[in-house]
């Protein structure tokens, strides 16, 4: 069951195999949270990060939305991209072990010529039945679960592991990824994208962004050369890097910090993007000593080399460049939307004239903060337009295509181009 | 005397049509191999007492002076070389063990030319460190899992963390905090001159590192340089008391040394003059014998024992680490250590220098630094214990390169000792233990020490340190790292060449030509 240690001996056309190479790119970065928790279609995002186009090659796009699976807010929710149907009917035995299967099928997608090659890819809604005396958290149980599949079992990759959330991804561009997944029918209060511009042509449906664990999902235009030293240290708390990119060990490092070790989300910037030395001396004592003593801990999880990343969690959309600002980074807000972009033209596109639009400093977050209180609200509001009978019922009600004008979002007031 | 069997290794040109007779070279030999004939006015040299310290040469003023590396001292035999014939001749003329100083000249691999650094091309930009910050602030000590804050912030207040109350609640144990990841290794006052030591320590405080006062106590001249000091306590004991201890900023338990791993150390009674006794508080003219292990640590539980009576000694206001050398079970031996609650574990490989030490033990026992920092890191991370102490590389970092690699290996730190004395005037004659140091380092005698001005000695060591650390800011940058610390145990971006399955494995990295 243990993978191959010897690439020469994986069938070349599979997910495996293009699993051993570790893959720098180039990219671009969408996300928009609307912090009132109002849920909007995919259709938005997949406009968005379309205006990007040039910053992809099509050999990735992906995206991950928040609030999409309402019927099921407590259960987890895992997709799942296969190699062939023997894995998959490996990877559901193991899932069945550990967990109460609610609902399991096959995520709807329209054949398109752009979109070729994919793989087998599953969801399934579940509850955990494994022993919570192992684990501190179901969180943690999860994790070594989803870890242990994509180690353990050849061809299988959970790509994403939370609760009413989950990520849709490929080998594309983000457009079609979109199309391909019918995003436009999906309706979410958070959403991040990404279109994918790796430096060779090994391109793989696991490999594209956003990366999840749990409810994390993380996007990310850049190279960690910091990897070897993050992946080190997140690896004393069990997290293992088997997807071989760099946007995997920044989620690992957030969940770590944010999670685990229960860092405010606001003090998260001065260990990723730490400030500089000869800043930190020049701050007020206890300023200072804060800093210093987040420096002198958490040095191995310092964010090295260029990067932009958006990271999205169940309530609240996380952005953030390096501290020299070697990548692009937008934000902007209209009403309660955050819009963060790698470049203005998208947030343009969707949303002609922002109340407030900026460039944010290298080091310096951009957090919009959904009130759990209104995902609940929100969540309320979708079942009792819903009829609550058949699970089918529950998602594909979900999956109303704006009929309205595009980018008339719900009266929200944005008001496309 | 006998016929002595054993050849001169060296061989000392004069071109007498250079030579003004003015005697430099009689004056500055100590091993009295030049000699001035008045009756002929001309000067004889005697290649038998030649040591190849290069000091006539250098100071000779019209360059009439070359000393040569005699290849036919032997017929060529590349299996009973010279120097095997050589050391069989003075033990059958002698019956003793055989002394040598500095670090092993045998030609064991040096896995540090066997290792090639990385640089960002297009996908990560280069980072010139002329234009942007470049990090390579270093912190040693024990760091606690994780840090846990207070914050009282008003639930409804919009306000950022900024402005609301935010408390560490974790204590951070003190730490070394290092301008560069250099320091200057453990070289006692007695093994060298005092004008050496004061080169150290000056040197170390003005760029903001640290130097280690060896095993041989802590001579007054040197309390100004306190902050910046390690003090060092060995098996002899010599010179430790309770305010010895608290003069360094750091104390260092030394069990082992690369050059001599298992061995003790003998400072013969005719060096232990005045100073040096009161330094070391033992009566004048006794041997220092510093025996082989610690007579109160016969075990691991023992170490820590000591780790923590030290640190009791201190108020724990000091990093307490512990120096081994690196022997075949360093790996366990280190995880060992940090559980034993050291704060820094100082690895000290086959390569490193040394004052005095039998040249069997310091050719064939030990092994490579590289190899023992790739393992010791990688066991400590498999243990999940990495995090508590810092790991300083030891034993031959010959530059800056050697630095980068030791870091990227696993090393959090290095110490240097005989590249610091090499950067003060060190020709590596490895004669350091007849105390006739021609470069005024490895004696006591004033005639000698005093040709080592300690101004220009700390001006010499704080060059080198703003060489190398100039050098490291270009390899970082190159490789598109701003911090120091985003490059320990970083071996992503080390590559080897010319080396086995077995050798890349153990060093935990790729081949050159392997990409992600």
């Amino acid at each position: 069951m243990n993978r191959l240690n010897n690439i020469n001996k994986i069938n070349r056309n599979t997910q495996e195999y293009f699993s051993r190479f570790r893959i720098p790119s180039g990219c671009a970065v969408f996300g928009v949270v609307n912090e009132s928790g109002e849920r909007f279609s995919g259709q938005m995002v997949m406009d968005g990060i379309s205006v990007m186009h040039e910053r992809s090659n099509g050999l990735g796009g992906g995206f991950a939305a928040y609030g999409i699976y309402p019927g099921f807010e407590d259960d987890w929710v895992f997709h799942v991209f296969y190699d062939d149907m023997e894995t998959k009917r490996q990877t559901e035995d193991e899932i069945a072990r550990n967990f109460k299967i609610l609902f399991g099928e096959e995520i709807p997608t329209v054949k398109i010529s752009q979109i070729v090659n994919p793989p087998v890819i599953y969801r399934y809604f579940l509850k955990s039945k494994r022993n919570g005396d192992a684990f501190e958290t179901e969180e943690d149980s999860i994790m070594d679960f989803v870890m242990h599949v994509n180690r353990d079992i050849r061809g299988a990759y959970i790509v994403s592991s939370g609760k009413n959330m989950g990520i849709f991804k490929g080998v594309g561009f983000p457009e079609d990824i979109g199309r391909f997944f019918k995003l436009d029918q999906y309706k979410g209060h958070l959403w991040t994208s990404h279109g994918r511009f790796p430096t060779n042509s090994v391109g793989w449906w696991g490999g594209a962004h956003p990366f999840g664990l749990l409810n994390w999902s993380v996007v990310h235009n850049g190279e960690i050369s910091s990897f070897g030293t993050n992946k080190r240290f997140v690896s004393r708390f069990g997290y293992e890097c088997t997807l071989s990119t760099d946007t995997e060990v920044i989620t690992y490092l957030l969940d770590l910090l944010v999670r685990k070790q229960k860092i405010d989300i606001e003090l998260v910037h001065l260990i990723l993007a730490s400030p500089l030395w000869e800043d930190i001396e020049r701050m007020p004592v206890k300023e200072r000593d804060i800093l210093k003593a987040l420096r002198i801990l958490y040095g191995s999880a310092l964010l090295n080399g260029p990067f932009s990343i958006i990271a999205g969690s169940s309530d609240f959309m996380y952005a953030l460049n390096d501290r020299i600002k070697l990548r692009p980074l937008v934000a902007a807000r209209k009403d309660r939307y955050l819009f963060i972009s790698s470049e203005e033209a998208p947030i343009r596109r969707i949303c002609a004239s922002p109340d407030h639009l900026w460039h944010p400093d290298g080091g310096e977050p951009v957090i919009g903060i959904v009130r759990k209180k209104e995902i609940k609200k929100e969540i309320k509001s979708v079942r009792k337009i819903q009829d609550n009978k058949k699970f089918t019922k529950l998602v594909n009600t979900e999956m109303i295509s704006l009929n309205k004008s595009r980018g008339d979002l719900n009266g929200s007031g944005i008001k496309a181009i | 005397m006998a016929l002595e069997l054993k050849q001169s290794e060296f061989e000392i040109e004069r071109d007498k049509n250079k030579c003004i007779s003015c005697e430099v070279c009689v004056r500055q030999c100590s091993n009295d191999v030049h000699e001035y004939d008045s009756d002929q006015d001309t000067l004889y040299s005697d290649n038998s007492k030649c040591v190849g310290c290069r000091r006539c040469e250098t100071l000779c003023p019209t360059g009439a002076l070359k000393i040569r590396n005699r290849e036919d001292q032997f017929k060529t035999n590349y299996n009973w070389t010279s120097s095997h014939l050589s050391n069989i001749y003075r033990q059958a003329d002698s019956g003793g063990v055989l002394l040598t100083g500095m670090g092993s000249d045998r030609a064991h691999t040096v896995y540090w030319d066997h290792i090639l650094f990385n640089a960002a091309q297009v996908t990560n930009p280069s980072i010139d460190p002329l234009r942007e910050p470049m990090e390579i602030r270093t912190f040693i000590g024990r760091k606690p899992e994780r840090l846990d804050f207070e914050i009282n912030r008003n639930k409804d207040s919009k306000e950022s963390l900024k402005d609301t109350n935010i408390k560490l609640k974790t204590k951070v144990p003190p730490q070394l905090d290092l301008s560069t990841p250099i320091m200057f290794s453990a070289m006692s006052y007695g093994s060298v001159s005092l004008n050496v030591c004061k080169s150290l320590a000056a040197a170390a405080s003005e760029f903001g590192t640290y130097y280690n006062t060896g095993e041989g106590g802590l001579h007054k001249d040197l309390y100004g340089y306190a902050k910046n000091t390690i003090v060092q306590v060995a098996s002899g004991r010599y010179g430790v008391d309770v305010d010895y201890l608290n003069k360094g900023a750091a104390v260092e338990i030394k069990i082992g040394q690369g050059a001599k791993p298992g061995i003790g150390g003998h400072l013969p009674g005719e060096k232990v003059t005045g100073d040096i006794s009161n330094t070391r508080m033992i009566p004048e003219g006794t041997d220092a014998i510093s025996p082989a292990p610690h007579h109160d640590i016969y075990s691991i539980e023992d170490l820590a024992q000591l780790i923590y009576a030290l640190k009791e000694a201190t108020n724990w206001l000091k990093p307490v680490g512990v120096k081994v050398s690196a022997v075949h079970n360093i790996a366990p031996i280190a995880s060992g250590i940090v559980r034993a609650g050291a704060d820094f574990v100082t690895i000290d490989g086959l390569r490193g220098g040394t004052g005095a030490a039998p040249q069997i033990i310091r050719d064939n026992v030990g092994i490579p630094i590289e190899l023992a920092i790739a393992s010791v890191d990688e066991r400590l991370r498999e243990e999940g214990i990495r995090y508590r102490s810092s790991i300083i590389a030891a034993g031959s970092i010959r530059s800056s390169a050697d630095v980068i690699k030791a870091i990227a290996l696993g090393a959090d730190a290095v110490y240097i000792g005989t590249a610091a004395l090499v950067a003060i005037g060190c020709h590596l004659c490895q004669k350091c233990y007849t105390g006739k140091c021609n470069w005024g380092i490895a004696t006591q005698d004033p005639y000698l020490t005093k040709r080592l001005n300690p101004e220009i000695g700390t001006r010499k060591l704080l060059n080198l340190l703003r060489g190398w650390s100039l050098e490291i800011k270009e390899m970082l940058g190159g490789a598109g790292i701003n911090a120091i610390e985003s490059l320990k145990s970083n071996r992503e971006h080390l590559r080897g060449i010319n080396l086995n399955d077995r050798e890349l494995a153990v060093l935990g990295i790729k081949h050159a030509g392997e990409a992600w």
